[in-house]
């Protein structure tokens, strides 16, 4: 494999949009990203066992049409469910962005079996924001698991700001034993929260879309598969946070960057399949 | 069998309290109509046409069509019994694009089911019993578009949809060389062809030298081709200009034989010609967009179109249709550029009745009109995955019966794939969605008036698009041109393909099969399949070694591409075969050359009409005190906050915004112009902003104030006058007076004026008349007031030099005012220098434009977007409200302030930043940035 970078499949279909700039973020992240259309996935699945991460970019997947990542969900669910499951039993990473994300939880692979035993049919769901319409804007987060290998270090000590633009980005859990089991098994990974770090209750803006908990990001229980409405790709550079010309800043990073920068590091701790 | 499916909020369906809060949204909007209702509960049906059996069809509903944890799906065997409620259901008419049906039709397709035909409609059930003329009212007024949508008051389920009927070929002769004057006048008018006499005689002319009479398709493609929307034959027209003095006396007289060559065109020549260091303009007026560079390898492209008419009488699909026809525009633009960024700006009427007063017979409610305009230009440009960031909304009751939609889009190209033409043997390709009734007569339709019939009589006019079939098209046509598939691409918007085809084939003559065009349903005749104007659609010229690829490329992400043609004919013909039956022969010179151009006469005012009352004038009614004023001005709709469309935009996605619309540390301040960079990973940059000023009467001070305005918004981010281009949009009434003709003329002439004297070339324009709406029942008139939009482009060498308009606490705190000494567009220009000089050398830490409502407005707006006071000297409220061109406010040093006074422009001290306060003192006047925020936040935040 050219390079030994670890590589990262970025999955697009019909109407996904941040794929360019979610390559863009793990190619400075140090992986090697190749934008792969559904279709050859469809015809070959074998394909994805030649790469070390997956992400399901942000966009509007079929148009959101039925409901937000609701039609490539079915084509997973229904063509590729098996070789996922073998790459996420292989110790390799997924993240789904915002409709990656809505995605995830529609099908089985996020929250995921969450109690012994379990199968893993759709336990949660992302629906319409509270306010009713899209928004666009920047918010803070808080890192809240030690389980998610995507946050480590992101936005543990101060608040992480990254920004959401979606219509469907409400979590909601089935019932009350699903949210607390994700709080048990520590798969909730991003809440949203005040600038100061404290949670947003559920309060607008601080909450965007009246997330219950405050979810902005879980993992499954092997802390390998990570969904989240925020979009990190769109802080890889200082110069992409809203208020940058107040704050002065010199140079360095965007600190959405450590998510993925998190990613590369675990494959090529863990070797998984490199 | 027809299956039903409903699908509703779950907690209704366990029969708990309603959390719906689409039910909510809409029961607030019929409110704002004046209606109260009960609690609504709102389901999406699905109608679904199979033979699978009912088991297979309610298990696949409850799986894909409900969200198991928040909805429930239900197959309706009978239809409900509504006790105690009304219901409105609103569905798609048969042959309306429905992109959620076609994509359930796949979905179902994957989950084994196979369906015949899915359709797609909501239902609306309102608590308690609603007489029915009153339910029709909120159906037509609120939930459903009469033009696109039926209205059902009971469950609809029909037993069958009905199915597309077979076409006959028959060829349609029209009787046309024997017809006198009045008979031309009746068929143009009554076949919908707009011509003029003048127009219609030329076309008997080369039919009587032909010999023989035209078919239906050859008179459809001439109005097509020589329609106002295409060919823009009152600017390029010549114009017998007499210039009046204030008594209406000649005091001069010009010629133009071809006005807007001679004047906006005949600048950025000349500006080009000028020796300079480096190139700029690549490709101006010629091509879709124009072209500047952007670096050695790239270049930028922009493009403003207006959707005005369709816009009007179906605003969601208008102003969405507007967005993917500029994207195409884009995409078409030399051998096609991506799309980077999306700009929107809207004139609408007042939204509250107290402002917009009784609405005429016909027209939509403008604030039902901005809502949907809105969300057209939403959910295309959010879909399309195209950051919309940077636009305006102007509020004036004149645009009550004809609003303005301008759409507006930047795309990269290489420098090298700008030049394109299509070559004899190359294979006609055309890609995308298919093609179906919709939108025919498009272009015609927006080249005649508005009247309140035109929603009925139009109807087939209105298109209704589907981002994602223009995102994969999109996608493949990027993958296609960097292969080298294709000599030549342009879109298909007016006309369809009549125009696409017309023009590329201008001077090689084409063949085209129209049979071989894919159609969403049977039965379209020959000549309706050539000037539908069905949306998502390219035309590629493709040698014939890279038809395979390219067939294949499009095939394997799911886009159909289909060849239909050949460029090439030996007399340069353009030959439209059905079946191999010729149904249309027209030589290409006569298309494009036969027009007859009419020498129009023009009357311009020295002293033109008089301007609106200003924002800041208006407000002196309202209150005495300064900080009264200032509230009012900071509520007017013109001034408010527009946080609730811009919040509703992406305009983030592709990863390159840098300063973003609402700036500042609690991302709220009114950013001046928007910037990106448009290449991950390169500091250099693309700012976009635009100025425009209706409410100026004179037609040349009107015009100069719309381009200062948008040179002074990319100045404020640091934008270097050498480097900015901008686009016309010209806007008007019917132009059928020869004072209206002097207006065009004189505005015209403005754009040549300025831009020679500012150094900034025109590279795009287009224009669009007959901007005005006539109610049938009592003869009124409302004309638009002239409007000229200008958008203004800017490559930056580094945007980590932008700066914003927000205080900054930090550093120093002198705010100055920066003013011309004359009012010549030299004293402009020296202005607008003087500050993007200072910001390159980083000496300027915000900077604001001075606009609506004088600079008061502009501190107050600049201390909004911060949070923190500022102290300001008193002045008399004549200066602190006073409008004028190439005026800045800016946080600032001493330095520069001795600086900017010795580059001859006006630096007047107006106070200090006081960043331990949060309010603002005018002399001896104090108010809360808090108090100041809410009312300019409030207005608008729907």
């Amino acid at each position: 494999m050219g390079g030994m970078l670890p590589r990262t499949l970025i999955l697009r279909a019909a109407g996904t949009n941040c794929d360019r700039e979610t390559a863009h973020a793990f190619e400075l992240a140090g992986s090697d990203p190749r934008r792969v259309h559904i279709n050859r996935l469809l015809e070959r699945p074998a394909l994805l066992e030649e790469y070390q991460i997956l992400a399901i970019p942000g966009g509007f997947s079929y148009g959101d049409d039925i409901a937000a990542g609701r039609i490539l969900a079915n084509q997973i669910t229904h063509h590729l469910a098996d070789v996922l499951k073998r790459f996420v039993e292989a110790g390799k990473p997924i993240i789904g962005i915002c409709n990656g994300f809505q995605v995830l939880v529609k099908t089985e692979l996020l929250p995921g079996a969450i109690g012994e035993g379990q199968t893993g049919h759709q336990t949660s769901t992302l629906t319409n924001n509270d306010c009713g319409r899209f928004i666009n804007r920047w918010v803070n987060l808080c890192s809240k698991s030690d389980l998610c290998i995507w946050t480590r270090d992101a936005g543990s000590s101060e608040p992480l700001p990254l920004p959401i633009a979606h219509g469907e980005g409400k979590f909601i859990p089935a019932n009350e034993s699903i949210r607390r089991q994700l709080w048990e098994n520590d798969q909730v990974a991003l809440i949203y929260c005040r600038e100061d770090g404290s949670p947003a209750r559920g309060e607008f803006p601080d909450n965007p879309n009246g997330s219950v908990d405050d979810i902005a990001g879980i993992c499954d229980r092997t802390g390998l598969v990570f969904g989240l409405m925020p979009h990190p790709e769109r802080f890889v550079s200082p110069w992409q946070h809203p208020a940058w010309t107040s704050l002065r800043q010199s140079g360095g990073e965007g600190r959405g960057l450590r998510l993925f920068r998190n990613a590369v590091a675990h494959v090529q701790q863990v070797g998984a399949g490199v | 069998m027809i299956y039903r499916i409903d699908v509703r909020a779950a907690s209704q369906a366990e029969g708990t309290a309603a959390a719906d809060p689409l039910g909510e949204a809409i029961r607030h909007q019929i409110e704002e109509f004046g209606t109260q209702v009960g609690s609504i509960r709102t389901s999406r049906i699905f109608l679904i046409d199979s033979d699978a059996p009912r088991q297979q069809v309610r298990k696949a509903a409850q799986e894909l069509l409900a969200d198991p944890v928040v909805e429930r799906a239900e197959l309706i065997e009978n239809p409900p019994a509504d006790e105690g409620h009304s219901r409105i259901e609103v569905h798609l008419k048969p042959g309306v694009m429905d992109p959620v049906a076609a994509s359930t039709e796949l979905a179902l397709a994957d989950m084994g089911v196979a369906a015949r035909q899915v359709r797609t409609g909501r239902a609306y059930l309102i608590e308690g019993i609603i007489p029915r003329t009153e339910l029709q009212t909120i159906a037509s007024r609120v939930l459903a578009n009469g033009v696109i949508e039926s209205i059902h008051f009971e469950p609809y389920i029909p037993d069958r949809f009905s199915a597309g009927h077979q076409y006959l070929f028959k060829l349609v002769h029209v009787s046309l060389r024997e017809l006198d004057d009045a008979r031309l006048m009746k068929l143009s008018r009554e076949g919908h062809l707009f011509l003029s006499l003048d127009e219609m005689k030329a076309v008997q002319d080369y039919f009587r030298e032909q010999n023989r009479e035209p078919t239906d398709i050859e008179l459809e493609t001439l109005a097509q081709t020589w329609s106002e929307h295409c060919v823009h034959k009152t600017l390029k027209s010549a114009v017998e200009v007499t210039v009046q003095d204030a008594d209406g006396q000649p005091v001069e007289t010009r010629r133009y034989g071809n006005l807007i060559k001679e004047t906006i065109f005949d600048s950025t020549m000349k500006l080009m010609n000028r020796p300079r260091g480096d190139e700029f303009c690549l490709s101006v007026f010629k091509d879709n967009a124009g072209v500047v560079v952007f670096d050695e390898l790239d270049a930028v492209c922009f493009k403003v179109e207006t959707h005005n008419h369709p816009s009007a009488i179906e605003p969601y699909g208008g102003s969405a249709t507007g967005v993917g026809g500029v994207i195409r525009d884009i995409l078409g633009t030399g051998l096609g550029a991506r799309p980077v960024a999306n700009t929107d700006v809207f004139c609408v009427a007042y939204p509250d009745d107290r402002r917009s007063g009784l609405l005429p017979k016909g027209v939509i409610h403008p604030r039902r009109i901005l809502r949907q305009i809105v969300a057209g230009v939403r959910d295309y440009g959010n879909r399309m995955g195209i950051p919309t960031l940077n636009g305006a909304v102007y509020f004036d009751n004149r645009y009550i019966g004809n609003p303005l939609v301008f759409c507006g889009c930047v795309g990269m190209i290489p420098r090298d794939k700008i030049a394109k033409e299509a070559r004899r043997g190359d294979a006609i390709v055309v890609m995308g969605g298919r093609t179906g009734r919709d939108g025919i007569h498009g272009a015609t339709f927006s080249s005649a008036e508005l009247t309140d019939t035109h929603a009925d009589e139009f109807s087939h006019a209105v298109q209704i698009g589907n981002a994602i079939t223009e995102k994969k098209m999109a996608d493949v046509i990027m993958e296609a041109r960097d292969q080298g598939l294709f000599s030549a691409i342009t879109d298909c918007g007016a006309g369809g393909l009549s125009s696409a085809v017309g023009e590329m084939g201008e001077k090689i003559g084409a063949v085209v099969h129209l049979e071989q065009v894919p159609l969403k349903y049977q039965g379209l005749r020959y000549d309706e399949i050539w000037i539908s104007e069905a949306q998502e659609r390219m035309v590629l010229a493709v040698p014939a070694d890279c038809v395979e690829p390219l067939l294949n490329l499009s095939r394997s992400e799911d886009v159909e591409a289909t060849v239909i043609g050949q460029f090439g004919t030996p007399g340069e013909e353009l030959i439209l075969q059905y079946n191999s039956h010729e149904v249309g022969r027209l030589a290409m010179k006569f298309l494009h050359d036969g027009i007859p151009m009419p020498t129009r006469k023009a009357i311009v005012r020295r002293h033109g009409a008089p301007d609106e009352p200003s924002i800041a004038s208006q407000s002196a009614d309202a209150s005495a005190n300064v900080t009264g004023r200032l509230i009012s001005i900071l509520k007017h709709p013109n001034v408010a906050s527009k946080h609730w469309i811009i919040r509703q935009y992406d305009h983030e996605v592709q990863g390159g915004s840098v300063i973003k619309p609402l700036i500042g540390r609690h991302q709220i301040g009114p950013a001046d112009a928007a910037v990106i960079q448009p290449k991950l990973g390169s500091h250099r940059g693309v700012a976009v902003a635009c100025g425009m000023a209706p409410h100026i009467g004179d037609p040349y001070r009107m015009a100069i104030a719309s381009i200062d305005e948008a040179v002074r918004n990319i100045v404020c981010v640091g934008a270097d006058l050498g480097k900015i281009a901008v686009l016309d949009n010209f806007c008007w009434p019917s132009v059928d007076d020869e004072t209206t003709m002097g207006a065009l003329v004189a505005a015209c002439e403005a754009c040549r004026d300025a831009a020679l004297a500012f150094g900034i070339p025109f590279i795009s324009g287009k224009d669009s008349l007959h901007n005005q709406f006539t109610d049938q029942e009592t003869g009124r008139v409302i004309r638009i007031p002239n409007t000229l939009l200008i958008s203004a482009m800017a490559v930056l060498d580094d945007v980590r030099q932008c700066v914003t308009m927000d205080l900054k606490e930090t550093g120093d705190d002198r705010l100055l005012l920066i003013e011309p000494a004359g009012t010549g567009l030299s004293d402009y220009l020296a202005v607008h220098r003087a500050i993007s000089q200072a910001i390159g050398k980083g000496q300027v830490l915000a900077c604001h434009d001075v606009s609506e409502g004088g600079y008061l407005t502009a501190v107050a707006e600049m201390a909004i977007a911060s949070g923190l006071g500022a102290r300001l000297d008193d002045a008399p409220p004549a200066a602190l409200f006073a409008e004028g061109n190439a005026r800045y406010v800016v946080q600032a040093t001493r330095d520069v302030e001795a600086q900017l006074r010795s580059s001859g422009v006006l630096v007047r001290p107006i106070g200090r930043l006081d960043a331990k306060s949060n309010h603002l003192l005018i002399g001896p006047e104090k108010i809360g940035v808090d108090e100041l925020t809410r009312a300019w936040r409030g207005t608008l935040d729907w």
